[in-house]
């Protein structure tokens, strides 16, 4: 919507864009005076605005309108986008100009995918294979039914056991015969449902109860308890609980993510002089600086931490030389901004407090800390501000303002001062201000803000440099008559402003640095360490400048001086192509001239050099969607971190489908604003923090927590068991089923092909419910193969799930394997045991029915690692469970069975034969588990021992010799 | 303002967050063992000493047990004759089926057996039919249940066909399994003296208690156009009918035997049992085979050799895997839970692996 005019004089519109891109300050937007003098709430307006067609950037827009025939230009700050919030502005008149699906937003919301987990997806083909076996079962018995009917197809009428004829009426007549076509046809559908236990239906609903529980303990876990925020770690999707154990990427936002969200002042350099605040502030400064006036008091909302000494220059005022500095320091500090000042009312009629609201988080920092010394800007309007110097209300002249560009990196204001004279404050970036500053003045004091500035960024602050320049009256009305002409031009007009910014900010004259901590959460850089350690590659992806990205990559670990930094920053697709091209090329040279080659996630980066890449919003436009893609996917899979800055919700997403096209790796993506939305619903596993910014994150999410860090136990700790338990479950569920259809499987070959089963059909039915469900569910719930202290010390231990350690083809082959020996030992031991016996079918069913069950359960215990008392009672309860439940089906009288349980207890050869059975299906298996811990044991395995037998014999030594496993790895 | 104190706001100037979430109730989770997968286990390992003492241990509890029922098995006297060939005069030798469905001819054969060993009493009397699948899916649906038990299911004969039922009513026992009763009987005598044959107690006595029913009659039975085998005495009710009780006790595998008497008295070796055969029921249909079998039997059921085998197999083997597993950790033995074996702890080069 294209804004005519506002509740505000001055056509100003205050808005928040939480939803757009994440960020929670107060933007402003202005109507343009042509409209806003015609009041267009009153009148009729007319006019066109031609505007570009509707695309997905919502941090640009180009229009021009006409009104009365004079041209306007409009840029983004003329237009409020959907999704944007008014603030502090009652109203607002715009022309609507994109509108339904095609607004900014609406392009930018990318439909919620539907998620399934890795393991299913794999899973299923299993099960397709699974249902050709099941289909190839049924095709040899109906083969085999077809060629005894056909070779007996003679003595059909009067077999005693079949009797073709029906001698009941008097004519003779087929009974229950319908051709042998149809008997063929008929034995396959019969044995469709006998066997069609084999595809596990059971599997679907164990697999939804063991995530329950799992998600019931990932809820409980209290390390995942968020104290500050009082939130619980939420899981909002149900059927991706295991993927957490296979994550290989990690998509970070930053804002809310990684950081709080909160920029702290922290320390400055004036005139050569460090300070650094950071002594204990004593108890009388502790609600910081105030003003009073007209009975009120006005106090800034933040409260930030002071240095007395600094404090002291500044009480003192200007008298000395360097109390002149500060002053006109902090003056720059609190004017040179596009903060807006707001006053809120408190319960306490006598105090109010400002909130200064603005864009950049940085500026908030750096007003509120000139607040705190004294300089407390109060109004501010197009024309003038208002600042409070010690308790003295000065007016100053907003004579022009250079707003912040990417390509200066920095901003300018000048100021009139009440007493005539006019200076210019300029505030930026390290990098360019340098350049600008006069360097043939105070070169000592250059050079100490120089060195103060390279130990504040070595701590991870954000810094700016400070100057200003008094202008002569004939510098001041040569560039003012300059910016007049520039601000109303209609071409160019921004690279017209740019250049006389630049004109003006020369030959400063430097007054100091500030530091802005941009509060990371708490153990951020411990979480991404250990996340690198185990082979997870963070990318964050950010709305940021790219200076505050890299800083908040070195204060968050996640650069480190040692790397080498790959940045592309391109407007254009062929320079695109050129500097991917040449980083590829660099990055290949980094990584291979230390010797070692990156084969596998583990050993990334030892040895070689680590690259960085760092790569900006504008060429990802040109990159994404186009065959440069692979160029970047070639170029990211080299470098240990990517940063992407300045990214729209939709490039983000755009970046997790690259990654997720390429790979068949898992992304995590972790975010919690609402430009998170789209990325959160494209990563396999979006993980939403419940922040501050809005819920939207949380409600596109599948889990969602209070802080970044619980992403290291929610993988580590959880996703590895998660992942264990379910690949385990899955695999011995395959098992379960496909055993007790084999058995059923080798009796029909015994019955002429025709589907009798010796074991009754309650046993059939309630073989997956009752006889095997519960230990299945519960192991998969309670099963732990290590513990939580070992996976947090060791994240190395991740790799499991990285290398598919617990379901990969190779275990499903050699547990169908293992399926069939063990089927063909459960029948036929009984069936020599019992050959040319006066055995009957429901004895020897009820033989193979306990079996099946006490093998399949034993076959679970020997697997399970962790047995606690639920455990033993699910295993054991379920057998005796068995016991009672043939019983119960033998003691009905009206069944064939009645009584066989009973009769062939009495026999030893039925426990001869049961104990038989187990031993011989068990031993192939126990022997390959021993061989193949022994000697090809995994990294699970051997933590396993360690903690067993390090944690007992040598508590004091284990210390001692697992931390250089720790350090190892750290490159 | 602070009314329930459960959480304590960390810094004064924290902000509305902090007061809101005192006034909430805190929803940290509750702390215990089980929602903190914390609960006491124990967690086994496959140590050395633990593998090879199973297998050991399987090893010395398989191989006896094997040995000793072979033994029994051996001790077990059996004599096996298979009369369905010889039981057919020569001239009917071409066309057995003839000869069966005649029912003018006499059906006797004699058959002499020799006793091998002396068969201490009871001697159990039973015929092995071979190629008959008893347990073939039409025949063992083909009965009821209901209807042997009582009287009152009499009609309850819809799975019986196509023996269900005659022009005169329900067929009791109805269906193909009892139809196809067995009807060939066999007499005993040594030296010209007969011995007796006990026909009780050779069906479980559930069956006699509880499925078959005492106030059951057979009824309009082998009264149809195909005689199957046996006729049943209308007057004798359905729970003293032991031949039919065996006989619906399907037999789970096609080669099968059922009991048909006990003889109460020792064999003595070298004795010739004379048997008189009425060679009644018809399996040259299918050329399926019919035996006659004496048998004792041990604690641990009829002649068969094949568990006790098996055992000793199964025992020997992992006294073998013992072995095995005793010189490969001594061969190349890996210390239990050394860090050094961590796949990221292998270094390319060094260590061995």
């Amino acid at each position: 919507m294209v804004l005519l005019s506002t509740s505000e004089p001055t056509g100003v519109a205050y808005v928040q864009t939480t939803n757009l891109d994440g960020e929670s300050n107060l933007k402003t937007r202005y109507a343009k005076q042509e409209t806003l003098q015609k009041i267009p709430e009153k009148e009729n307006v007319s006019g066109l605005i031609k505007c570009e067609k509707p695309n997905r950037n919502i941090y640009g827009f180009q229009a021009n309108m006409e009104v009365d025939g004079k041209q306007v230009s409009l840029g983004p700050s003329n237009i409020i986008l959907r999704g944007c919030e008014l603030k502090n502005t009652t109203w607002a008149v715009g022309v609507a100009v994109y509108a339904g699906s095609k607004t900014k937003a609406m392009l930018n919301n990318s439909g919620a995918p539907s998620k399934r987990s890795r393991l299913e997806t794999h899973m299923n083909l299993e099960i397709i294979f699974l249902s050709l076996f099941l289909v190839a079962l049924c095709t040899v018995v109906s083969v085999c039914a077809a060629v005894w009917l056909r070779r007996h197809r003679d003595e059909l009428d009067y077999l005693p056991f079949y009797r073709r004829k029906d001698f009941s009426e008097d004519e003779e007549k087929n009974y229950n015969y319908y051709g042998w076509g149809l008997e063929i046809f008929f034995t396959f559908l019969m044995s469709v449902i006998v066997f069609q236990i084999m595809i596990p239906i059971s599997l679907y609903i164990s697999m939804e109860l063991v995530r329950v529980g799992q998600a019931y303990f990932m809820i409980r876990d209290a390390e995942m308890y968020d104290e500050s925020s009082n939130t619980r770690f939420q899981c909002r999707a149900l059927n991706i609980n295991e993927d957490l154990g296979q994550i290989k990427y990690v998509f970070s936002d930053k804002t809310g993510t990684l950081t709080e969200n909160m920029m702290e002042f922290q320390c400055a350099s004036i005139w050569g002089v460090d300070y650094n605040g950071g002594k204990a502030t004593s108890q009388d400064q502790k609600d910081g600086y105030f003003v009073q006036a007209d009975g009120q008091v006005l106090r800034p909302k933040m409260v930030v931490k002071t240095d007395p000494e600094l404090l002291q220059y500044v009480r003192n005022g200007k008298e000395t030389k360097e109390g002149s500095y500060v002053h006109d320091f902090f003056l720059a500090l609190a004017a040179c901004n596009t903060i807006v000042p707001i006053i809120v009312d408190t319960p306490d009629p006598t105090l109010k407090l400002i909130d200064y609201q603005g864009e950049s988080p940085d500026e908030q920092a750096l007003v509120y800390a000139a607040a705190a010394y004294g300089f407390m800007l109060i109004e501010r309007t197009s024309g003038h501000i208002v600042i409070d110097i010690q308790g003295e209300r000065k007016r100053f002249n907003v004579l022009g303002l250079h707003e912040f560009d990417s390509d200066r990196k920095r901003m300018s204001v000048i100021l009139g001062f009440p007493n005539q004279s006019v200076k210019v404050f300029v505030k930026g970036a390290d990098t360019t201000m340098f350049s600008v500053i006069d360097r043939s003045l105070n070169t000592s004091i250059i050079r100490a803000t120089e060195a103060h500035l390279q130990s504040y960024s070595s701590i991870g602050l954000r810094t700016l440099v400070i100057g200003m320049r008094e202008l002569s009256t004939s510098e001041f009305e040569e560039w003012h008559s300059a910016f007049e002409v520039a601000s109303t031009a209609l071409m160019g007009r921004a690279r017209l402003l740019r250049k006389i910014a630049s004109n003006i900010e020369s030959n400063l004259c430097i007054l100091g640095a500030s530091g802005i901590e941009d509060k990371l959460q708490q153990g951020v850089p411990e979480a991404i360490e250990s996340l690198r350690t185990a082979g997870i590659k963070v990318w964050v992806l950010t709305g940021d400048k790219q200076e505050t990205a890299i800083s908040i990559g070195y204060s968050s670990k996640l650069l480190t001086s040692k790397m080498t930094q790959v940045i592309v920053n391109s407007n254009s697709k062929e320079s695109c192509r050129k500097s991917l091209e040449d980083a590829i090329i660099m990055s290949k040279k980094l990584t291979t001239t230390s010797g070692t080659t990156n084969e596998t996630g583990r050993t990334l980066g030892t040895g070689s050099t680590p690259v960085a890449l760092i790569i900006d919003g504008t060429s990802l436009v040109y990159i994404l969607d186009s065959e440069l893609e692979e160029r970047l996917f070639e170029l990211a899979c080299n470098c240990s971190v990517v940063l992407c800055c300045r990214v729209a919700p939709l490039q983000k997403a755009g970046i997790i489908s690259l990654v997720k096209k390429r790979t068949s790796d898992m992304t995590l993506a972790i975010g919690d604003g609402a430009n998170d939305v789209s990325m959160i619903q494209m990563a396999d596993v979006g993980v939403g923090i419940s922040g501050q910014e809005g819920r939207q994150a949380v409600m596109a999410s599948d889990f969602a927590m209070g802080q970044f860090r619980f992403l290291v136990p929610l993988l580590f700790v959880h996703g590895h068991w998660n992942y264990q338990r379910m690949g385990y479950m899955i695999l011995y569920n395959f098992y379960r089923n496909a055993v007790f259809v084999l058995v059923l499987f080798w009796y029909v070959l015994f019955t002429c092909f025709t589907l009798t089963t010796a074991i009754n059909e309650w046993s059939s039915v309630l073989y997956s419910v009752i006889y095997t469900s519960v230990p299945t569910v519960v192991v998969g719930i309670l099963d732990k193969d290590l513990s939580r202290l070992t996976l947090l010390k060791h994240p190395q231990l991740y790799g499991a799930g990285h290398r598919d350690e617990c379901y990969n083809k190779t275990l499903f082959w050699i547990t169908m394997l293992d399926t069939l020996y063990q089927s063909v030992v459960v029948f036929f031991i009984p069936l020599l045991a019992y050959w040319g016996s006066t055995i009957d079918a429901a004895s020897i069913g009820d033989l193979w029915t306990l079996a099946v069950v006490i093998l399949v359960n034993l076959h679970l215990a020997m697997d399970v690692i962790h047995w606690n008392w639920i455990t033993h009672a699910a295993i054991w309860g379920s057998i005796i469970a068995t016991f009672i439940c043939v019983i119960v089906i033998d003691a009905i009288p009206s069944l064939v069975g009645y009584w066989a349980i009973f009769e062939i207890a009495k026999t030893r050869l039925f426990w001869f034969c049961l104990l038989a059975i187990i031993v011989t299906a068990l031993i192939p298996r126990f022997v390959v588990k021993v061989l193949y811990q022994f000697y090809a044991p995994c990294d699970v395995q051997i933590a396993r021992e360690a903690e067993k037998f390090w944690a007992q014999s040598q508590s004091a030594a284990v210390e001692v010799e697992m931390s250089p496993i720790l350090d190892h790895p750290r490159r | 303002m602070d009314t329930n104190g459960a959480t304590t706001s960390s810094a004064a100037g924290g902000g509305s967050t902090s007061k809101s979430s005192s006034k909430k109730h805190s929803r940290k989770p509750v702390y215990s063992r089980f929602t903190q997968q914390e609960l006491p286990a124990c967690k086994p390992i496959l140590t050395p000493g633990l593998v090879i003492a199973t297998f050991t241990i399987i090893g010395i509890i398989f191989i006896p047990l094997g040995l000793v029922s072979l033994s029994a098995s051996e001790k077990v006297v059996e004599i096996v004759d298979r009369y369905d060939e010889s039981c057919v005069p020569s001239d009917y030798s071409n066309d057995k089926l003839k000869f069966i469905q005649n029912p003018s001819i006499n059906k006797s054969c004699v058959r002499t057996l020799t006793v091998p060993k002396l068969m201490k009493s009871p001697v159990f009397i039973y015929y092995q039919l071979d190629n008959y699948y008893q347990n073939h899916r039409r025949y063992v649906k083909s009965r009821s249940d209901k209807q042997l038990r009582s009287v009152s299911d009499e009609k309850s004969t819809k799975d019986c066909s196509p023996e269900d039922k005659t022009v005169d009513g329900p067929i009791v026992p109805c269906g193909l399994v009892a139809w196809s009763l067995f009807n060939d009987t066999y007499g005993f005598s040594v030296n010209s003296k007969t011995i007796e044959v006990n026909k009780h107690d050779i069906a479980w006595k559930s069956d006699k208690e509880h499925k078959f029913g005492s106030n059951v009659y057979p009824k309009n039975f082998q009264s149809g156009g195909l005689i199957g085998g046996a006729k049943l005495n209308s007057s004798v009710p359905l729970s003293k009918q032991e031949d039919l009780m065996v006989w619906m006790r399907t037999a789970a595998l096609p080669t099968f035997r059922k009991l048909y008497g006990k003889i109460e008295q020792d064999l003595q070796a070298n004795e010739k049992i004379q048997v008189v055969i009425q060679n009644n029921y018809n399996t040259y249909s299918f050329s399926g085979k019919k035996k006659l079998v004496l048998s004792t039997t041990s604690w641990i059921g009829g002649k068969n050799d094949f568990l006790g085998i098996a055992y000793i197999i199964v025992g020997g083997l992992c006294l073998f895997l013992a072995v095995c597993f005793i010189l490969l950790y001594v061969i190349k033995p890996r210390p239990l839970g050394d860090p050094s074996y961590l796949s990221w702890n292998r270094s390319p080069a060094g260590h061995p692996n």
